[in-house]
């Protein structure tokens, strides 16, 4: 697939690659028995061997290898017999001064990862290693170069990551904003993380480079860091293959470097180029011995794996009949990022339609979906099926929806009852119809003379009448019967 | 000809645990040794005659109430300053780790507590165990207590001296080139390095990472196999720490020579001085005549070893000593910015071996250099390895020497590192292989200094490397410096 550039770059094509760390969501941190936590007090959750302290040495943690073999798994990488490195920097925020990663050999490579419109991006490796710890810099304007000091809090040093590298097969910002939300989907959905882009769970850089239309040698690509949204990335590298085209066209060249994404400024700034760039002298880590899963553990992880976003898509894709709606669509990735199709699966087959089960899924339990995963199917169903059935109206029905979720379950019928939503009798409907039909003489003649957008003024009057009570299908009902 | 059951620690240790002596008192005893010598000897950064005390105490009230204080029982042992001990400053003898008390303990200290030993002080060594005469500390060179004009060797010289001068009647040392073995040598004690994980590293400030193993320093063979005894064992905390149980070495110490394949290897004898080859020689005779079977050998590859160690060691320690940046503990002098802080903390902590090395191995590690130095140095190491294994098809241990020469005068060598680097020519190559080997006293040179006898085991040999090493003890001639003398 090679679509040209869409944004007024005629004759380029845009090549982008992608590089996703994801924090590892283990109950402890990848070489020591401390706390893997976020939002904690600073410098809580710290020892002797995230804080580099003299003479710790690294333990290796099972439940990360699992972890980051579940990702090789979900993204058909082969899982090998993989060795950790040391990258040697200096940063305050580096507790030895170097970070224990894996380089050459890293556990996960040559996978793919299939976008939902078909496309296939390779991906190279997803190899394992620490976070570092955090900097706030302190001073008048919080810019670094300005700052009067820097607190570290080591909480995050020793976190374990997995760091996904994308073959350089992505060729539009669409399709880079599609590859990591598919990612992260995975990510949540075999247990790896919350892939939280905002607290940092999940983050990407980008590296952009252009080419003429047509050609295959790769142009000089610079890596975009800071995109903290799926909106920043698509933005950044669009901001980006403009910037490199602009640059070519007027005869100029691309310089090799890491640039700053400013979201506010909707631009991208030089951070530092090649010239100075590290030398990390990458070596084996000594204190650790070589990691080779065996295969049974490789074989438990895959089988424990379960279905992928896109297989639990198409299935709820099948059972609205196979060919959803744009809503619809959109409703299904919601539900199944959110992991609520299970709870749509249920509720569908407890006797409830599927359409609106994925409609109330979507929007009113997926507004409280940390209640929603807790929330018992059958109560769920019993809600949908009073509905449908006429018993609630639509209203009633997402306000005892509500009430479920806040109160973390509850009898469908008697919290209906308690909330005063006892369905209205078809005859104290049809006299309070009469009722307002009586007291609307004018309105109603216009209504009848084929004035339909009458009918709302007539439905608010009954709905009135009711204290909201009414059913507004059967409203409509009452109404189209009077006008014949 | 010492007699068996004569291990200074063991007797003590035994005393102790029928109640006889008091672990109070053995400490007194070294705590008043400490006080005579140490001010000539420099042998201890810090005694730690508080502590010793309240332990010496509880030992004793252990025996009292009827329990078992442990193998150790109220023996004094000194703890190379590289050994983190909780609450009690770790310097590994240099500027950098300024003020810094480390909150946890080492797995061998809570090894040795837990054996009933006593700690009495940390001791002086090279800056971050860089060197072969302890002149490299920051805090001013120790002594050899047999003669205080020379050095006693390094980088572990002041736990050597300690056990020498019987301010101790045991020590712990490192030994990443031979920083064990050496200082015993030229000290007339004995000193042994382990197989690589057989006794934990945690808490060890790592040198070099890959080639780091602690050992003990004794004045006997029984009393360095008892203290082996005690360190080795799998810590969960050290992933290379080797998972399998060790074999108790005491047992089977006694057992002789009879029958036992002797490799006398030429390559570990060839640099060494004449009166140092004399020795090796005699204890090969001697191994002999207790029925050994003696084969000369050569193992050539061992010759490329000093080049290997120079390359590898420098370049882990370049990485291991990154972390003192003036940023978390130890020393920080101020600067603009954090890259200025850093490179004046580092600049004012480090002294010129550790700098040197530091900048040799970020040489060796870096982009475009790496394979001609680092990996090709690996492939050396491999080469080693290999030669160890085929020297191993035909004989169960090697014998050699442990230093070219005995102890040299203080300043003899510091401004020549290559002179002061050969010191560790016959060390070096069970570093890179990872195998145990032990320096065992052999009489003296042509200077009345003593002598040290090297012998080398396979992996995990250390029953038979003790039990070969106590037939060349029990075969040292007399008339050599007495050691431990003093306590």
């Amino acid at each position: 697939m090679n679509s040209v550039s869409t944004n007024g770059n005629a004759g380029w094509e845009t090549v982008i690659g992608l590089e996703v760390h994801c924090e590892l969501a283990t109950a402890t941190k990848l070489f020591c028995g401390c706390k893997n936590a976020f939002g904690d007090e600073p410098n809580v959750n710290i020892c002797p061997v995230c804080v580099g302290l003299p003479g710790a040495l690294p333990v290796l943690n099972a439940q990360a290898v699992e972890l980051a073999m579940r990702i090789g798994a979900a993204l058909h990488c082969e899982i090998r017999p993989s060795v950790f490195s040391r990258k040697n920097y200096f940063y305050p925020d580096q507790a030895k001064d170097y970070q224990i990663s894996q380089y050459d050999l890293p556990l996960n490579a040559g996978g793919w990862l299939e976008l939902p419109d078909g496309f296939r991006v390779g991906v190279t490796r997803a190899h394992m290693e620490e976070d570092t710890g955090k900097l706030t810099h302190v001073g008048a304007s919080g810019r670094i170069n300005a700052a009067e000091h820097a607190l570290v809090d080591y909480n995050r040093s020793g976190v374990p990551l997995v760091e996904i590298v994308s073959e350089p097969d992505i060729r539009s910002a669409a399709h880079a904003r599609a590859y990591a939300s598919e990612l992260r989907g995975i990510l949540v959905a075999t247990g790896v993380s919350d892939g939280r882009m905002e607290e940092g769970s999940m983050r990407v850089d980008a590296n952009v480079s252009v080419r003429p239309a047509g050609t295959t040698e790769f142009g000089t690509r610079c890596e975009i860091k800071n995109l903290n949204s799926l909106r920043s990335l698509g933005r950044a590298i669009e901001y980006e293959a403009t910037r490199q085209i602009a640059v070519l066209e007027a005869g100029g060249s691309i310089e090799q470097e890491t640039r700053h994404w400013d979201e506010a400024a909707g631009r991208t700034e030089s951070m530092r180029s090649k010239e100075e760039s590290h030398d990390y002298r990458y070596f084996p880590e000594p204190d650790l011995v070589p990691l080779a899963p065996g295969a049974d553990w490789q074989a438990r992880v895959r089988d424990g794996l379960g279905a992928m976003p896109a297989e639990r898509r198409a299935r709820l894709a099948a059972a609205l009949g196979g060919s959803p709606s744009d809503a619809e669509h959109d409703q299904i990735r919601a539900v199944v990022d959110l992991g609520l199709d299970a709870l749509v699966s249920a509720a569908t087959d407890a006797g409830a339609p599927t359409a609106l089960a994925l409609a109330r899924a979507a929007n009113e339990v997926a507004a409280q979906s940390e209640a929603g995963l807790q929330l018992d199917p059958a109560a769920f169903a019993g809600v949908l099926g009073m509905e449908a059935g006429g018993q609630l109206s639509a209203t009633q029905s997402k306000a005892v929806l509500g009430t479920l979720l806040e109160r973390g379950g509850g009898d469908p019928a008697a919290l209906a009852a308690e909330m005063g939503f006892e369905a209205l009798g078809s005859d104290t409907l049809s006299a309070v119809v009469d009722e307002v039909v009586g007291a609307h003489p004018d309105e109603w003649a216009r209504y009848a003379g084929g004035e339909d957008k009458l009918m709302g003024f007539f439905t608010g009057k009954v709905m009135q009448a009711t204290s909201g009570k009414a059913n507004g299908k059967e409203v409509a009902v009452e109404l189209r019967r009077r006008r014949g | 000809m010492t007699p068996p059951g004569t291990g200074r620690a063991a007797t003590l240790a035994a005393a102790v645990r029928a109640g006889e002596r008091s672990a109070r008192q053995s400490v007194e005893d070294a705590l008043t040794a400490a006080e005579a010598h140490n001010g000539e000897l420099n042998v201890f950064l810090e005694v730690l005659a508080d502590e010793a005390r309240a332990q010496a105490d509880a030992v004793d009230a252990a025996v009292a109430a009827g329990r078992d204080p442990g193998p150790l029982a109220g023996v004094p042992v000194a703890l190379k300053d590289n050994l983190c001990t909780r609450g009690i400053p770790t310097t590994c003898g240099s500027r950098i780790l300024d003020g810094w008390r480390p909150p946890y303990e080492a797995t061998v200290v809570a090894s040795l507590r837990e054996a009933g030993a006593v700690v009495v002080g940390k001791t002086n060594m090279d800056e971050f165990a860089m060197g072969s005469s302890t002149e490299n500390s920051a805090f001013g060179p120790t002594r050899n207590p047999l003669d205080t004009t020379k050095v006693p060797g390094g980088s572990s010289g002041g736990s050597a001296a300690a056990v020498a001068a019987g301010l101790a009647h045991l020590a712990l040392g490192s030994d990443t080139g031979g920083s064990i073995r050496q200082p015993a040598a030229l000290c007339g004690v004995v000193g042994m390095k382990p197989t690589y994980g057989r006794v934990s590293r945690y808490g060890l400030v790592a040198f070099a990472s890959s080639l780091d193993q602690i050992g003990p320093f004794a004045t006997t063979v029984e009393d360095a196999a008892l203290l082996f005894d005690v360190l080795a064992g799998h810590d969960p905390m050290d992933s290379t720490s080797l998972p399998s149980a060790p074999e108790p070495t005491l047992p089977s110490l006694e057992e002789g020579a009879e029958g036992v394949r002797v490799g006398l290897c030429r390559s570990l004898v060839e640099g060494c001085a004449p009166d140092v080859a004399a020795r090796v020689q005699q204890a090969a005779d001697a191994l002999s005549d207790a029925g050994a079977k003696v084969e000369e050998m050569s193992v050539p590859e061992f010759g490329y070893g000093l080049s290997a160690y120079y390359l590898i060691a420098p370049a882990e320690a370049s990485s291991n000593l990154a972390r003192y940046d003036g940023v978390r503990y130890g020393l920080r002098v101020g600067g603009d910015d954090v890259a200025a802080m850093n490179t004046a903390t580092r600049t004012a902590g480090f002294g010129a071996e550790v700098k040197r090395r530091i900048m040799l191995g970020t040489y060796a590690l870096s982009a475009g250099y790496y394979d001609a130095y680092y990996a090709q140095a690996q492939r050396v190491r491999t080469l080693v390895m290999r030669a160890f294994d085929r020297a191993y098809e035909t004989v169960d241990v090697l014998l050699g020497a442990t230093a070219p020469t005995t102890a040299f005068a203080l300043g003899a060598k510091v401004n020549d590192p290559m002179a002061m680097y050969m010191n560790d020519v016959c060390t070096i190559p069970s570093n890179l292989s990872g195998h145990p080997a032990v320096s065992v006293p052999f009489g003296t040179g042509d200077d009345g200094l003593p002598v040290g006898v090297q012998v080398l085991a396979p992996a995990l040999g250390e029953a038979m490397l003790f039990r070969v090493a106590r037939v060349v003890e029990a075969h040292a001639p007399a008339g050599a410096p007495a050691a431990g003398g003093a306590a």
